[in-house]
Order: structure tokens, then C-alpha cells, then sequence
């Protein structure tokens, strides 16, 4: 029954964004208030209708009902509850169902919080909100549909995939999903604005909240994702430039480079086109990796189930969308007016070099991921693009990019000197030249590029809080003077230097982990001793362990330091025995400044079991660089500037001289 | 059939771990350092995006057995990866060989950098040269900036212009 | 108008991309293919021993006989090789073929008791137990198969189980001459 009531709620949605997406905006283009209006209730009747859906499938899942084929392919009733909840979105109908939700959850938000927007701009957004809906919705219901019933129900289900029963891979694709969904909000923007004809700073003001939302998500997304791999691989690996890795770092780069255009277009009313294209490039991005991981064109350790059919409804859809913004963007874009002016050398010059370089990032990561399919289509040879080939041209660009990073900031508008920019980081360069220099000899001579890596890590923290201490003229006036200056920081800044920051600890847990990792493979039995990284490890014992759905082996490691026992290591090694799948559980020991993990191999009481030890330095810096950049987005996002960023229509009608609409007037008039 | 037959044995072999085994590690740190060097460079064939050291097919220990028996042999590691593309071609290779072939994968990106950083350069150039002077008034607008002159000198003169 | 040019640049990216895509989804492309580099050259080394006990071990002699020969990599653990085994038998009883075939990876009184069990379509067999062969052979697993001619070239390399299709298409020309 309730399968059936959320299938039902899915048609009804489709109806409904149907409507949603044509409505409002022939209203738009009549003007006509009424039809404009139908597009915020549209929006939050969406909304709930794809959320009873959900929690549909979700009911199916927690009862295990295995009359619905879907929780039959994925699930077990022997299985822990949340990941009974988990599992909904671990297999590709519910993954979608999660995207159709979060695309209808973020329309009904800028129908809720987009008050303030005019009508116009409003219901376009909306509207193609509701398109994309339509197309999501459209495919869940006509190629993967989550609620098809079984004619006879077996006796249990196959279970999920046991890779996937772990809280961090639980929710990852949540926030993942929060992110690619959350860039179709400003591609919706751009494509009103497109439509409108006018890009001016106020849109770049409304969009600019999405934008970071969206980003913040997908930054958390990412990180947790590479967390995951890090503790569930057992070997310190962390990022393996796999096509469903980059599919996921696309959308991030050309989001940061849209974060950063946008204000300028804010600011100086510049670089209008560019940002409305990379608006359209996030979300396609977005799009695309959605393609690559389940159409089965790449072959990836992650990709879903491979189906060359769904692929082409994927790919045409992602014409739709991609094609249809950018061929709105070749016929508006060139209208847009140019806006002011600036030198080379000026903030937007910086701003300008930092999108340039993040796109190029971006088109490295996309030709290195597409460039073997399109080989082997060409000339039927067959070539492989790895990590040795990104670390090649990925990284110096990169560097280039940290270098410009801190001197940004303080480039003034319009035009601005660059050697007194410089002289303000010259602290900040001799300290990361040490730091080089003391990562090149003091730590490992083997490798100047860890070592450089390193010095750029410095570069960015130290680098980053000067640009701080002089924005807050600290030790040229009295402290109190300074800290009144930092109240009165606009929340913006503060996020960038929280993000900025942030860069430079993953650099640094990147390198140190990367770079000067310590390991050891040992086959030891049980009683034995070995030495590692100053620690004196001692296998107890291996045990066989029962756990819900799986059968483990699991070791016990006894680690002293100095004759004192410092920690106790339980790896384990299970097997899922309705999958047949072997997965290793690593234990690791963290003191925020390295990580000490072991991960258990094959073995028995005879030979001995196969341990495997490692020590990474700085590893968690990784993460919580990862998480302190999402946070300084969050920070940047609870700018109150942001929301009052129009004024509303209420002092409009107060005020008795010109008419303060909600132009390029307002927000300008505001301090920067 | 077959094919998925295939598939669930890879599944059942390719657990992502890191597969080099104690037994396969060779004495000698120097020589077993660049053993697991070129281990990561070299794909496993078998593998979805592995390299030889991190999955546990058996072709995959085969290539790494093999990779240290050349590097016991004395082979440089440019004859090790040699020894392999000669046995599974290119593919077997993570970092992919500068050909003409692969010319657009190396430079694609950096060409794109370099083309879009002069283009606007020169775009830049190009407006500020023309935007540098303004236009030169016309005659209409000559006169009626007189007019607008004239009357500011005396605003009695004409009713009064808001702005 | 070049400027226009440059606004519809992104478009066509895109477009050229899409029609890689549609070509790869309609062409059916396998995405794990990993192809052959073996097609076209000589064929490696065989240095092995036989696979029945007393026989003379295998050399390259058996692949430079001037006469067709089809090299077949089994083992008894794999499924997919007991499915291609009735056309190897096929093609040694109706067609004539000389087929050599190297146990990879299994153990000798087990591969035996598998061909025993099945019967034995190969002129010769030999032992790969390390897989050194599978290696210069640049085998990625079992079944593979091999068509080698009379000069000792290589000239098909089927990866998987052989099918009725290879057969018709490719394998029983070649032991004919037609194809080369």
C-alpha cells in the first residue's frame, strides 16, 4: 500500500513540475502576476509530494518489504537499522529518488527564502527548477523505479553491497547529492538571468548564497568520500583520480571558480559572462559525472550499475540542460553590458587569473577522465590516464594557483600595485621557504616536490593570516583597536580566511601523508613482537568474531611505547556472507598529528597472519582542513549582508523619493 | 553469462586492498622501494582503475613478481615498464606515454591556459586603448551642453531639472 | 563575429563531446577491454614442461611447424573454460586442428583429471604453475586462446571463452587459409 501511495505521490510531482516549468514562465513573459505566482506554491506542493515519496521508499526499506524489488536488490533484513535507512540511496532508483528530492527541497527553499527576489526573476527560477524536475522525475518513473512490486516476494533480500554499510559512506551521497543539486539553483539563476537579459550586481547578490550552499555541501561531500576511501582501503591512499572521484571535483572547481567570479560581478559589475557560464558549467559538470557513473561509458570501482540504455536517457537529458544553457548563453551572453573597467593588475585581475587557472584544472580533470574513451573510439587504441598523469599536470598548476592566492586579497579594485602586495607577504614567503627547507632535509631528501608542496601549504595558512592582521592593523594600533576591526569584519572575509586557511592544511596533510608515510608488512603470529616507528607492536591473538550480517577475523595488536602500553588495535577482516565479499576494517589510533593504523590480511595459526602497520603524519589535517574549508563557507553564508541584500517591498513603498528597487542601486550603495 | 561469471570472480578478487604480500617483498629496501614505485605506475588489466599494488588478481601478482625479478636483473626502471608494454601495450601504463597520439591529453589543458590568458590581454589591451579617450562630442551635444551651461549659471533662467 | 564565435565555443564542446558519447553507448564499446598488442608479431616463448608426466617438455619448435596452430590457456578451476571446452573438442575431432594447451596457474594431477574427465582436445600439453607464460603471453586470465600461422605469427588473440561466433567468423578461417 504504501509503495503504491508513494508512486502515486511521484506522478503527482511530475504533473506538478509540469506545470511548474511552463507556467510561470510564460507568465514572466506576459508579466502576469497571477501566472508568476503560481510558481512558489508549484515549488512547495513538489516538495512535499517527491518527500512522501521518499519516506515511502524509506518505510519500504526499514520494514524490509520484500515485495518491492528494489529493497529485495539491496537489502537484508538481517541488517543494522541504519542501514536499512542508509541503503535507500546505495543503489541507483533510490539514488535518484534522493536527487529528485533535494532538487525539489532546494526549489520550495528559493520559494521560501527568494522573497525578496522580483517576481520575474523568481518564477523563471522556478520554472526551470521544475524542468530539470521534470526530467529527474521523468526518469525515475519511466526507466528506474524504485517502487516496482515483485510478483512473489522471496525469502530475503541480496543485502548492500558490504563496502557501503559504514556511517561515512552513508552519507556521503546525501551531501554529495546537496551539492550537484544545489548548483542547478544557480544555473537556474543564470538561465533567468539569461533569460531576462540583464545580469547586473544583485543577481550576483541573490546567487551568491546557493552558490556557497552548494559548495559547502560538496566540499564536505568530497572530503567525507576521501576520509572513507582513507580508512576503508587500509594503506593511507586517499584520492585516486577514479573517474567517479573526478566526476565529483569538476563540478567542485568550476563552483569555486563561479564562488570567486561572482563577486565581481558583485563588486564591479565585471566579468558578467564569464560567470554566468560557469554557472551553467557547474551544474552541467554535475550532470555529466551523474552520466559517467552510471552509464557505463568509464569502467570506475565505484560506478553503479552499468546500463547502456539509462546512459543514453542520461545523455540526452544532459544535452537538454547543457546544451540548451549554453546555446541560451552564445545568443544572450554577447548582449550582456560590459561592465567597469579595471587594470590587469587589480583584484579583478587576480579574480580573472584565478578562474582561468581553475578551469584549467577543470579541463585537465575532464580531458585526463575522457581522453581513453575518446582514443579508442578514434583509433581503437587503448591508453591509460592514472594518478602519475594528474600529479604531472594537475599539481604545478595548482601551485600556481596558491602562489596567486595570498596575494589577491590585497590587490585593490580597479587598479593596484603588485610589488606592495608582495611586500606585505614577505614574511609569509621566508617562513615557507624555511618550511621547504626543512621539509627538503630535515625530513626526507628523497623529494623536492613534497618538499615545495610542503612550503606552499605554509604559504597558504601563514600567508592568509597576514592578509587578516593587516586587514586588523595588528601591532601598528592598540589591540583593542584591532579586535574592534575584527567585529566589525564582514562576515565574507572572515570565510575566506577560514577557507584560504583551511587549503593550506589539507596541502600540508596531503604532502606529509603522501610524502613521508612510514609502513610496515609483516607476517606475524600470534605472541610475536615487531618494531615500528618507535612503537613496539605485539599480535596477541585472532579471534572469530560474529557480527548481524557478517563473520570477522579479528586481530588483537597491543602497541607500547617504551615498555608502556600506549593503545590497543583491532583490526578485522569480514566476510559479508550473503555478498560473499571480504572487506577489511582497519583500527586506527589518532592524535590529530598522525595516524597510527593497522589493517589485518590472509593468514592462519600456522603461518601466521599478514599484518599491516602504518604511521601517517598530518593525516587528519586532511579532513579537517576539508571540513574547516566547508565551515569558513558556512561563515561566509551567515553573512547577514546576504539577506538583506535587497531591500523589501515594504520600504520601497515607505520611502517617498526615487523608487529603491531592488537594481543595481541597493546593493552597491553598501560597504564593501 | 560468461561474462558475469567473469565479473563475480574479479569481484571476489579485486577487494581494494593493498595487495603486496610479505612474501613478495624483496630483501634489499633500495630495490623493493622502487619495485612498489613502478608497481604504482603500472595498471592491473584486470581491474577496474588499480594499479598491480593494489589489487589481489592474479595477473596482478604475477606483473609484480615479475617487475622484481627485472629490477634483481639489474634493469633500469624504464626497461622494467618496457618489459610490460611489450607483453599488454600502453594500456598497462598509469602515466601515459608522450606520443603524438597523446600530444592533446599533455597539452590540451595548458594550451588552453595559455590561449585564454592572451586572448585577454589582449582583449584588455584593446578595450582600454579604445576607452581611454572618450568620444568627442557632436554638434548637437556641444550646443546643448552650452544651454545646460549657461542655465546653471543662472537657474532662474529655466524651470528647475531634478538630478 | 569572432567574438560571437567565442560565445558558441562552449557549445560546441559540448556537442563534440555528446557525439563521443553516443557513439561509445551505440557502438556497444566494452570499457574494459583492454585489447592485444600480441596480434601481428611472433609469437613469445614457450619454454615449458609437458603437462603429462614423461612427455617432452614444450618448445617453440611445436608453434614453427609451417601448419596452423591454436594455443589455448585453461585451467581446471575456471568455469568459463568448461564452457568452450565441447568446440575445442569439436574443432580437433570435425576440423583437425592442432590446439597446444597450458595449464596456468593449476596443479598437474588436477589439470590431468579435468581433461581426463572431459577428454583431451590438445596435440600437446603443457604446465605454466607460476603463470611466467601467462605473462610473456600477456594473458590477463583464462580461457585465452591463440592463432598462430605457419610462420609463427601471431594472428587472433581471443581473451574469454571461445564462442560458436568466434569460431564461424574468425577461428575456422583461419585454420583454412582464407584469412590471414
Amino acid at each position: 500500500m504504501i509503495p503504491e501511495l508513494g508512486h502515486f505521490a511521484l506522478i503527482l510531482a511530475l504533473a506538478v513540475a509540469l506545470v511548474q516549468g511552463t507556467v510561470p514562465l510564460f507568465g514572466a513573459a506576459r508579466g502576469d502576476a497571477r501566472l508568476m505566482a503560481l510558481a512558489p506554491v508549484a515549488a512547495l506542493t513538489q516538495a512535499f509530494l517527491v518527500t512522501l515519496a521518499f519516506l515511502a521508499l524509506m518505510q519500504a526499506y526499514v520494514a524490509s518489504d520484500l515485495s518491492v524489488a528494489n529493497v529485495v536488490a539491496n537489502s537484508h533484513s538481517a541488517k543494522p537499522l541504519l542501514y536499512k535507512v542508509t541503503g535507500v540511496w546505495g543503489n541507483h532508483e533510490g539514488s535518484m529518488l534522493l536527487w529528485a528530492l533535494i532538487l525539489s527541497i532546494f526549489g520550495a527553499a528559493v520559494a521560501l527564502f527568494g522573497a525578496n527576489l522580483p517576481d520575474s526573476l523568481r518564477s523563471r527560477v522556478l520554472s526551470i527548477q521544475a524542468l530539470i524536475g521534470v526530467g529527474f522525475l521523468a526518469f525515475i518513473l519511466f526507466t528506474s523505479n524504485p517502487f516496482t512490486r515483485l510478483a512473489s516476494a522471496p525469502a530475503d533480500g541480496n543485502g548492500l553491497n558490504p563496502l557501503l554499510q559504514d556511517p561515512g559512506l552513508a552519507f556521503h551521497p546525501p551531501l554529495l547529492y546537496l551539492g550537484y543539486v544545489g548548483f542547478s539553483v544557480t544555473y537556474s539563476f543564470a538561465i533567468a538571468a539569461l533569460l531576462e537579459g540583464r545580469v547586473d550586481a544583485a543577481w550576483a547578490r541573490w546567487v551568491r548564497p546557493w552558490t556557497l550552499a552548494a559548495w559547502c555541501f560538496l566540499t564536505l561531500g568530497i572530503a567525507l568520500g576521501s576520509w572513507w576511501a582513507y580508512y576503508i582501503l587500509g594503506w593511507g591512499g586517499f584520492w585516486f583520480w577514479d573517474p567517479v572521484e573526478n566526476a565529483s571535483l569538476m563540478p567542485w572547481l568550476a563552483g569555486t571558480a563561479l564562488l570567486h567570479s561572482a563577486i565581481v560581478v558583485e563588486k564591479r559589475d565585471a566579468l558578467k559572462s564569464w560567470t554566468v557560464l560557469l554557472a551553467v558549467l557547474a551544474f552541467s559538470l554535475s550532470l555529466l559525472g551523474t552520466f559517467l557513473v552510471r552509464s557505463g561509458v568509464l569502467t570506475s570501482v565505484h560506478a553503479f550499475a552499468q546500463d547502456p540504455a539509462r546512459g543514453f536517457y542520461i545523455l540526452c537529458f544532459l544535452l537538454a540542460v547543457t546544451g540548451g544553457g549554453l546555446a541560451l548563453y552564445a545568443w544572450r551572453a554577447p548582449s550582456l553590458q560590459p561592465g567597469g573597467l579595471f587594470q590587469p593588475i587589480s583584484r579583478e585581475g587576480a579574480l580573472i587569473l584565478n578562474n582561468l587557472l581553475l578551469c584549467t584544472l577543470a579541463a585537465t580533470v575532464l580531458l585526463g577522465t575522457l581522453y581513453p574513451l575518446f582514443l579508442d573510439l578514434l583509433t581503437g587504441d587503448k591508453v591509460s590516464v592514472g594518478p602519475p598523469f594528474f600529479n604531472a599536470t594537475f599539481v604545478p598548476i595548482t601551485l600556481a594557483l596558491f602562489a596567486a592566492l595570498c596575494v589577491g586579497p590585497f590587490l585593490g579594485w580597479k587598479r593596484a600595485e603588485l610589488w606592495p602586495a608582495l611586500i606585505h607577504l614577505r614574511t609569509a614567503f621566508v617562513v615557507s621557504v624555511i618550511a621547504a627547507f626543512v621539509a627538503g632535509f630535515a625530513i626526507d631528501s628523497r623529494s623536492t616536490l613534497a618538499a615545495v608542496a610542503f612550503g606552499f601549504g605554509v604559504w597558504l595558512i601563514v600567508g592568509t593570516l597576514v592578509e587578516l592582521a593587516t586587514r586588523l592593523r595588528l601591532g601598528v594600533v592598540p589591540w583593542r583597536e584591532s579586535v574592534r576591526r575584527l567585529r566589525n569584519t564582514p562576515r565574507a572575509s572572515i570565510g575566506m580566511t577560514i577557507s584560504h586557511a583551511a587549503l593550506g592544511f589539507v596541502v600540508l596533510g596531503a604532502v606529509a601523508t603522501g610524502a613521508w608515510h612510514l609502513e610496515l608488512i609483516r607476517t606475524v603470529k600470534p605472541g610475536e613482537t615487531v618494531s615500528f616507528a618507535g612503537y613496539e607492536v605485539t599480535l596477541q591473538r585472532v579471534d572469530n568474531v560474529q557480527g548481524p550480517n557478517f563473520i570477522a577475523e579479528r586481530a588483537t595488536l597491543a602497541v607500547k611505547r617504551n615498555g608502556r602500553p600506549f593503545t590497543v588495535l583491532q583490526p578485522e577482516r569480514r566476510l559479508f556472507v550473503v555478498q560473499r565479499r571480504q572487506v577489511a576494517e582497519t583500527a586506527i589510533q589518532t592524535n590529530l598529528l598522525r595516524d597510527f593504523y593497522a589493517t589485518l590480511g590472509e593468514g592462519d595459526a600456522n603461518t601466521g597472519w599478514t599484518i599491516r602497520l602504518y604511521s601517517n603524519p598530518l593525516a587528519p589535517w586532511i579532513w579537517l582542513g576539508g571540513a574547516l574549508c566547508a565551515l569558513g563557507g558556512f561563515v561566509s553564508l551567515s553573512d547577514r549582508r546576504l539577506r538583506i541584500g535587497a531591500p523589501s517591498r515594504l520600504a520601497r513603498s515607505r520611502a517617498s523619493g526615487p523608487a529603491l528597487t531592488s537594481g543595481p542601486g541597493g546593493p552597491r550603495s553598501q560597504k564593501t | 553469462m560468461n561474462r558475469t561469471l567473469a565479473v563475480l570472480l574479479l569481484l571476489l578478487m579485486a577487494a581494494p586492498v593493498l595487495a603486496v604480500e610479505p612474501s613478495e617483498m624483496l630483501q634489499d629496501p633500495v630495490l623493493e622501494a622502487r619495485a612498489r614505485e613502478i608497481g604504482q605506475a603500472l595498471r592491473c588489466v584486470v581491474c577496474q582503475n588499480q594499479s598491480i599494488d593494489d589489487s589481489q588478481a592474479e595477473v596482478a601478482h604475477d606483473m609484480r613478481r615479475a617487475v622484481r625479478e627485472r629490477l634483481i636483473a639489474g634493469d633500469t626502471d624504464q626497461q622494467v615498464f618496457n618489459y610490460m608494454v611489450a607483453r599488454y601495450g600502453d594500456y598497462v601504463l598509469l602515466k601515459p606515454p608522450f606520443r603524438a597520439r597523446t600530444l592533446v591529453l599533455w597539452l590540451g589543458a595548458p594550451a588552453l591556459l595559455v590561449i585564454a590568458g592572451v586572448a585577454l590581454l589582449v582583449t584588455a589591451r584593446r578595450r582600454r586603448a579604445t576607452s581611454l579617450a572618450p568620444a568627442p562630442l557632436s554638434e548637437e551635444e556641444r550646443r546643448r551642453l552650452s544651454v545646460i551651461l549657461s542655465e546653471a549659471k543662472d537657474p532662474s533662467a529655466s524651470p528647475r531639472r531634478e538630478g | 563575429m569572432s567574438r560571437r564565435l567565442l560565445f558558441l565555443l562552449p557549445l560546441l564542446t559540448l556537442a563534440l563531446m555528446a557525439g563521443f558519447f553516443a557513439w561509445s553507448l551505440l557502438a556497444g564499446r566494452d570499457p574494459a577491454a583492454i585489447g592485444s598488442v600480441m596480434v601481428g608479431r611472433p609469437a613469445p616463448p614457450i619454454n615449458l614442461p609437458a603437462l603429462e608426466e614423461g612427455h617432452p617438455p614444450l618448445t617453440d619448435a611445436l608453434l614453427k611447424t609451417g601448419k596452423p596452430v591454436l594455443v589455448n590457456f585453461f585451467a581446471s578451476w575456471c568455469a568459463p573454460c568448461l564452457a568452450e571446452h565441447p568446440l575445442f573438442m569439436r574443432l580437433k575431432e570435425r576440423d583437425g586442428a592442432v590446439i597446444i594447451g597450458i595449464a596456468w596457474k593449476n596443479k598437474r594431477t588436477e589439470a590431468l583429471a579435468w581433461l581426463d574427465r572431459l577428454g583431451n582436445p590438445f596435440r600437446t600439453a603443457g604446465l605454466d604453475l607460476e603463470g611466467k607464460a601467462g605473462l610473456d603471453w600477456g594473458l590477463s586470465g583464462v580461457p585465452e586462446t591463440y592463432a598462430i600461422d605457419g610462420n609463427g605469427v601471431v594472428r587472433l588473440h581471443f581473451r574469454g571463452p571461445l564462442t560458436e561466433r568466434d569460431l564461424t567468423d574468425s577461428v575456422l578461417p583461419f585454420l583454412k587459409g582464407t584469412t590471414k
